[in-house]
């Protein structure tokens, strides 16, 4: 017998943030109903990102939200009741692999430049654009690295910056 | 054959026979289309009614309404009728016209991009880019709309594509949507393990909703709930899914319903939801809603369980389908019924302290309620009754008594005033054969009067019995109770004179001021061979009791 004082609800909000990678039809209007329903329902974004798969009918939404404010079970369930949404992951941290893609623009007098090439050889970033006054500088990672680097940079005077949002894969071949 | 025309014949071919719209530019070729196809079009006065008009027909039939609109303002004036079937659940698809391929994105004449306006309230909407497409969109438009959790679906089709010449083949078999397959069986280990934790429960409660009435599931509700005695209570959209006039019956719950039904889910130890989404109308205070109980949640939108409140027990199903497979489980429990004993005789002690009931009207006056238990009185009961929105909708819920499905027609969720004169004119064109009321209040049936001009050059006899207090009653009361009195645009005065308007559309007007001549001019109303307006004065002041203050426990009911 099922006793009423065992059954348990778990809690929705996970505290971590998440990654959920989201196939979807590659339809014109798709990105939009993806991104209203998370304006609607009041999920915020933190990252988005939005590119094709191996499969030219399909495309690929890497978002990534907090869990400690939002129900994740919640916004999947909503995200699965999008008739143009195939399939959603929410990626575990352990058997994924994510990665972003940041620019940073940071201001490069002579007497820090050296400084800021060997931060990008620490960080095994790489400098794309060489001007009198500044530098651009491509980093690839986790976010975690990204911010770190970020952080190094900021003090040297950060002119310019663009991040990508986080792209994830599952590890294995499945 | 021409695209509009094979429009027309994937409509006939998803069983469609009835269409309500208005004709504008931009949807031309479609009624053009419609001269030479074998289906009913009521045409009505305002899209928007059309929408109501097509929900309401949904509702009444459970088969998939249908309007047409225009680009632009006709389309964007179906909004408000798409927003109310999404929050209703109503099947219904929405045909618009869209401006000329070449001009979309130019800010064309009569252009509004309605998918993007739309696509926070509807089920699913498709934009049509090629004409071959619109047979193949009406066909998954159709299935969105009727199967899993019913909704509006928005068809959107430019002119030009119309006018083109396609090669039309029904479009047969199973719609395959890789991205949409609604769960309906429901997960049997589930099932299971709520029968064994019904069999525990010693305080248990059904809380059935719209989505019972949606899945036709009622005789199957009424199996189940009698399967023991399980007391039952059910939401607004709910009503008629069980008989009213059944001893397991505790009325409506909510912020309108019985105190009975409140305080039996306050006490509960078990929540048996159907179809039901715990809106804030049913709980009130999330946090101290139905504290001491567990939940069993059957719904078939996943999204919904856990929404508000967390369930012990989901079951992802069609109640069609999962209550004969929870009855049988249940039934094969040996389960002792005198358990259920002592929670009755708290229920019928309630039952006894607590009736609804309201003071008698003197001198000749007439009490809203009265009027309620008179409709009832003169159409045996069992008239399909559709209601605008405010005190007489919440009247009509607690005193009619509904005994079957589809007899109950009213906006519950988005609670949209002016919804009952054109989701009559649906009903009435969907069961013309049965007798279909519309409650209306003075301040909702405004705000759609133009459709008594459908009811009478359609030819759809429709009866409106309009609760006439002079205020928007609901927003009345509120100002009342919890605004210190401080009356604000809720006084809607004298006019217009409703016997002279409905002559002016050229509908029977009369009019009722004593109590003593209600039935008589009901029944006069009734007998109209055509749509017909009763305004009766009903007592200006009387407030909608009992009532659970927004945000308020159940146990906090006043009135």
């Amino acid at each position: 017998m099922v006793r009423l004082e065992d059954l348990q609800v778990s809690r929705t909000l996970s505290g971590r943030k998440h990654v959920l990678s989201i196939l979807v039809e590659n339809r014109p209007g798709v990105l939009a109903r993806v991104s209203g329903l998370f304006s609607r329902r009041g999920f915020n974004i933190d990252t988005l990102a939005v590119g094709p798969t191996e499969d030219p009918a399909i495309s690929r939404i890497t978002l990534t939200l907090d869990g400690a404010v939002h129900p994740i079970d919640q916004v999947t369930k909503q995200l699965h009741k999008l008739i143009n949404v195939l399939k959603i992951r929410d990626m575990e941290p352990d058997d994924s692999v994510a990665r972003e893609m940041a620019l940073f623009k940071v201001s490069a007098a002579v007497e820090n430049r050296a400084e800021i090439v060997q931060f990008a050889e620490i960080f095994r970033a790489k400098i794309v654009d060489v001007s009198r006054r500044a530098l651009i500088v491509e980093v690839t990672g986790s976010h975690d690295k990204i911010e770190a680097f970020e952080s190094m940079l900021r003090p040297h005077g950060l002119l310019e910056m663009v991040r990508t949002g986080e792209v994830a894969l599952a590890r294995g071949g499945d | 054959m021409r695209a509009a025309d094979a429009l027309m014949e994937s409509l006939k071919a998803e069983g469609v026979e009835d269409i309500f719209g208005i004709p504008g530019g931009a949807n031309l070729p479609t009624y053009d289309a419609l001269v030479d196809a074998d289906l009913r079009h009521v045409q009505v006065m305002h899209e928007q009614a059309g929408g109501h008009a097509a929900e309401g027909y949904a509702h009444a039939s459970g088969k998939v309404g249908v309007a047409f609109g225009t680009s632009g303002p006709g389309a964007t004036n179906l909004v408000t009728a798409i927003a109310d079937a999404m929050m209703d659940s109503v099947p219904t698809v929405f045909i618009t016209g869209q401006v000329r391929t070449e001009l979309i994105g130019t800010d064309g004449f009569q252009e509004a991009d309605i998918v993007g306006v739309t696509l926070p309230i509807v089920k699913h909407s498709l934009l049509c880019t090629e004409a071959a497409h619109i047979p193949q969109y009406i066909h998954e438009a159709f299935h969105i709309a009727s199967t899993g959790r019913p909704g509006p679906v928005l068809v959107d089709v430019p002119t030009d594509l119309s006018k083109e010449e396609i090669e039309y083949q029904p479009p047969t078999g199973p719609v395959e949507l890789p991205g949409y397959r609604p769960n309906l069986e429901g997960n049997s280990k589930q099932i299971r393990i709520a029968a064994k934790a019904i069999a525990n429960a010693r305080r248990p409660v059904i809380y059935s909703g719209g989505g019972v009435i949606n899945a036709n599931a009622s005789e199957e509700l009424r199996e189940f709930a009698t399967a023991d005695k399980f007391p039952l209570t059910s939401t607004l959209m709910g009503l008629g899914a069980f008989p009213a006039d059944h001893e397991q019956w505790l009325g409506m719950l909510g912020m309108h319903g019985t105190r009975t039904a409140n305080y039996t889910m306050d006490e509960a130890d078990l929540i048996i939801a159907v179809g039901a989404r715990f809106d804030d109308r049913i709980t009130g205070k999330l946090s101290e809603f139905a504290p001491n109980a567990k939940f069993i949640h059957i719904d078939v939108d996943p999204a919904e369980i856990s929404k508000n409140v967390p369930a012990h027990i989901p079951i992802v199903g069609d109640a069609k389908l999962v209550l004969p497979k929870l009855t049988r489980e249940y039934q094969s429990l040996q389960t002792d019924s005198s358990r259920l004993d002592g929670w009755w005789s708290r229920i019928k002690a309630w039952q006894g302290e607590y009736p609804l009931g309201y003071e008698p009207g003197s001198d000749g006056e007439i009490k809203p309620q009265f009027m309620v238990e008179m409709m009832h009185k003169v159409t045996g009961g069992d008239a399909i009754i559709t209601s605008d929105v405010g005190q007489h909708q919440m009247w009509a819920a607690q005193y009619y008594g509904f005994k079957e499905p589809r007899r109950w027609i009213n906006s519950g969720g988005l609670g949209t005033m002016g919804f009952g004169l054109p989701s009559a004119i649906g009903a009435k064109v969907a069961c013309p054969d049965e007798e279909v009321v519309c409650l209306a209040g003075d301040g909702s049936l405004i705000m759609n009067v133009q459709e008594l001009a459908t009811a009478v050059n359609q030819n759809v006899p429709v009866k409106i019995f309009l609760q006439n207090n002079g205020f928007m009653g609901m927003v009345r009361q509120w100002q009342e109770l919890f605004w210190s009195e401080r009356y604000s645009g809720v006084e809607n005065g004298p006019s217009p004179d409703w016997v002279k308007l409905a002559e002016a559309f050229g509908a029977k007007g009369m009019r009722c001021e004593e109590s003593g001549d209600l039935e008589e001019m009901m029944q006069a109303t009734l007998a109209h061979d055509g749509p017909a307006l009763l305004d009766v004065r009903t007592s200006p002041r009387e407030n909608c009791y009992p009532m659970i203050p927004a945000g308020n426990a159940a146990r906090d009911m006043v009135g």
